[in-house]
């Protein structure tokens, strides 16, 4: 990670979107993998899809270790997998949910409050001197949102890394399905 | 399957899991397994005294699992072995990683605890799948007698399709103990059940066009071939293609056997012990012709000097290998079987429709010039004199029944093997390739002879090798398959001296082992085997007929030999190529490999 802006798309970023059955261990064979590989994984959600039997695991991953072409050759080896497609951010609908513990004393709660109205977000949790705040947006608005809640500490924050579909008027070019050896089809 | 009635049961039986596990290997046809009873697998154990399988009882499961190996390299149907949980799975880890390297079909069972014993730390309980997640092509936990059949389908149709591999199935003993309802799964269930899973075995046409006309145009092209050819029961198509185009052959370690030596194209091994000529050929050459071989840093050298000239055309059902070491030109990811025979009609039709295949003569002349200047070589021993590892192996290959298969452990004896021998048949060679595993060559002697009972089995081990897994011996004399083992006795870890040797300026670090403990003729007949001891070159011919006479129990040769010996030609790791080292009596006249 580095700089200011920890969760920005980095060139050597590049967004897969996995499909694996939906199998008892399938998430530790792909985290083995890239560990086995020596591959660095930026970010990765996981949950079920619309049908139980599927999963849709979504990997930022971060190609200076590895070309993707391989990355994505050997992810196909997995049994479990059954498709990987190439996201591509400008063209992909991407969110992300975030939830932050922020310091606030009585006289800086109202101006907490308020940025967090200016973002959508919202207020989950609220004591003495501390609020609990969550906002789900793009990636990159969870980063503006971070750097302004920065001046009032932020004492604890989680990201759950970005989940991503293809925009619906672009999603032939957005998403690149890729075949088993690595090539768009 | 249609009938309501399988061969081994009837549909919808009430059977327990341990039954069902046995029918369904049974229904996989499997005629032999490797394996060691324990806690977790014990209701397994049951079934099988009324099953039609044979189960050999090894010493050690490691044992189990080379045996499996070795079957499986001689005869290519999956070896399978069954062990139980915790120490006994932990145990087959080395033979799982070796077939997984080595691209050997492989089932493996585990005994697993109980369900509801998972996770809690029970006795003899570890976490296999855990364990063996990166070293299988795949592996599974079943949680329910119901799904054991299925997953013994899946195991075996992954195991033996695509680029084989190793697969472990991890089965708890109340699944083995509970009762289920008999299924056999169709082969429409079973592909239905791997949507993510289909291999590609038909080679792209327009890629393999391309290959034809490129080799076509090549003016010094090498065949390199690896294991995977064995592996896709290639060999009478690689025979077609290079007889066809007179191109010249390598046979990298695991393809060994896969074109026959004695054949004029055959260049030999290439690699950090490979003959000049195939390592210089590779490096001279302008197109490598890579089938079913992975670009092994051990083939290489470095891999930014390895060829430099060549263009790549790469053939393999994997398409991970492509590009994972050196870029190919032409990737053609396929079954090497079909890909080659496609290769050869394509190629046939450009010449009949007129394109001409570039003139070979210069190359080939240059290749034999290479070959007449740089045979594999050692000096002689003087008279009375320390025996040589090379002339023992001389002497059993020319005594050696025709068709005799060769296995080796790893190190020196294993270079010396692949070298000194004359491999003409594929499926005469079996060794631990990738993951270089001392002790392989007892146990994978045992099973090739078990899956081979027709053929001469000889292993040929190292002293430091033999210690690891000798005792598969007693296995052998007990279950009555007579392998004959060879042991190149030069009291050292050879390999290893040789580097100490080579690279650490002679400072010899734990390398020495005991020359006369083991008593290794003592151990042998301990063992029930017959042993043998030759310490005089004398004594060669006539140990050698001694043990290829006796075929009513195993036998160990203990060869005496000289610890001094390099095994050269040699490429220092982290070297190209070109800087092979050759034996001394060659080293001068090194400027004819230009």
């Amino acid at each position: 990670m580095s700089g200011s802006n920890p969760y920005g798309s980095a060139p050597t970023h590049h967004m897969l979107s996995v499909l694996v059955q939906n199998r008892p261990g399938v998430l530790a064979r792909v985290a083995s993998l890239f560990a086995r590989r020596g591959y660095n994984i930026f970010s990765l959600a996981v949950a079920p899809t619309e049908q139980a039997e599927y999963s849709r695991i979504t990997i930022v991953v971060d190609v200076d270790s590895a070309p993707l072409e391989q990355i994505v050759k050997q992810l196909f080896k997995l049994i479990d997998v059954v498709r990987i497609s190439e996201l591509d951010p400008r063209k992909s609908v991407e969110r992300e949910l975030m939830v932050a513990t922020i310091k606030a004393s009585a006289s800086e709660r109202g101006e907490i409050v308020e940025l967090v109205n200016i973002f959508e977000g919202r207020i989950l949790s609220v004591g003495a001197d501390a609020v609990i705040v969550s906002l789900d947006g793009s990636p990159e608005k969870l980063d503006d949102f971070t750097e302004l809640l920065r001046q009032y500490g932020i004492t604890e924050s989680q990201r759950t890394g970005r989940v991503a579909l293809p925009k619906l008027d672009t999603a032939t070019k957005a998403s690149k399905a890729l075949n088993t050896q690595g090539k768009a089809n | 399957m249609t009938s309501k009635q399988t061969k081994a049961g009837k549909l919808g039986e009430q059977i327990t899991g341990a039954e069902a596990l046995i029918r369904g290997l049974e229904m996989e046809n499997v005629d032999v397994m490797f394996g060691l009873p324990g806690g977790c697998i014990l209701p397994a154990y049951d079934p099988l005294l009324k099953s039609s399988i044979r189960h050999i009882l090894v010493r050690h499961e490691q044992g189990a699992g080379h045996m499996a190996e070795g079957y499986a390299h001689v005869t290519g149907r999956p070896g399978v072995a069954m062990v139980t949980s915790g120490p006994a799975a932990t145990n087959m880890v080395t033979p799982l990683c070796d077939a997984f390297m080595d691209s050997i079909p492989m089932v493996a069972i585990t005994g697993q605890v109980s369900t509801s014993a998972i996770g809690t730390d029970a006795f003899q309980e570890c976490d296999t799948v855990g364990i063996t997640r990166s070293i299988t092509k795949h592996n599974e936990l079943v949680m329910s007698a119901e799904d054991l059949p299925m997953a013994i389908r899946q195991a075996f149709h992954i195991a033996t399709t695509g680029r084989p591999g190793p697969v472990l199935i991890d089965v708890p003993k109340d699944v083995l103990q509970n009762t289920m309802s008999w299924n056999w799964p169709t082969d429409d269930e079973v592909a239905d059940s791997l949507p993510g899973y289909k291999p590609n075995t038909k080679g792209h046409t327009r890629m393999i066009k391309e290959a034809a006309q490129l080799i076509l145009r090549s003016e010094r092209p090498v065949l390199y071939v690896g294991g995977g050819v064995l592996r896709a029961r290639a060999a009478d198509a690689l025979r077609a293609l290079a007889e066809l185009t007179q191109i010249p052959v390598v046979t990298t370690l695991m393809a060994r056997g896969a074109f026959p030596d004695d054949h004029p194209l055959c260049l030999g091994m290439p690699g950090m012990h490979g003959t000049a000529t195939a390592v210089t050929a590779m490096q001279k050459s302008d197109l490598l012709i890579a089938l079913g071989a992975r670009f092994d840093d051990r083939v290489t050298g470095k891999v930014n000097g390895f060829a430099p000239d060549a263009k790549i055309i790469h053939v393999d059902i994997d398409p991970a290998e492509q590009g994972k070491v050196r870029k190919p030109d032409v990737p053609i990811v396929g079954d090497c079987r079909l890909v080659i025979e496609e290769m050869v009609k394509a190629i046939q039709e450009l010449l009949q429709g007129g394109t001409p295949q570039a003139d070979l003569n210069p190359w080939r002349s240059r290749v034999s010039g290479w070959r007449e200047q740089f045979p594999l070589t050692y000096e002689q021993s003087e008279p009375g004199g320390a025996l040589k590892p090379q002339f023992c192996l001389e002497k059993l290959r020319d005594a050696a029944p025709e068709g005799t298969i060769l296995v080796s452990g790893v190190g020196q004896h294993q270079m010396w093997s692949s070298q000194y021998w004359r491999f003409n048949e594929p499926y005469t060679w079996v060794n631990s390739g990738g993951l270089g595993t001392m002790g392989f060559s007892v146990p994978a002697a045992i099973g090739a002879k078990v899956g081979r009972p027709d053929k001469t089995v000889w292993a040929i081990d190292g002293d430091g090798c033999f210690q690891m897994t000798a005792q598969e011996l007693v296995t052998a004399s007990i279950e009555k398959i007579p392998v004959k083992i060879g042991i190149l006795n030069n009291s050292y870890l050879g390999m290893v001296r040789q580097w100490q040797e080579m690279f650490y300026d002679e400072r010899y670090s734990e390398v020495a082992l005991s020359p006369d403990t083991p008593n290794f003729v003592k151990w042998a007949e301990a063992m029930g085997c017959v042993g043998i001891r030759v310490d005089d070159p004398s004594e060669v011919e006539a140990a050698i007929d001694k043990a290829n006479s006796i075929n009513d129990r195993p036998v160990v040769v203990d060869f005496r030999v000289d610890a001094r010996e390099i095994v050269y030609p040699m490429i220092a790791p982290g070297t190209t190529n070109d800087a092979i080292m050759l034996p001394p009596s060659q080293s001068p006249r090194k400027e004819f490999l230009k």
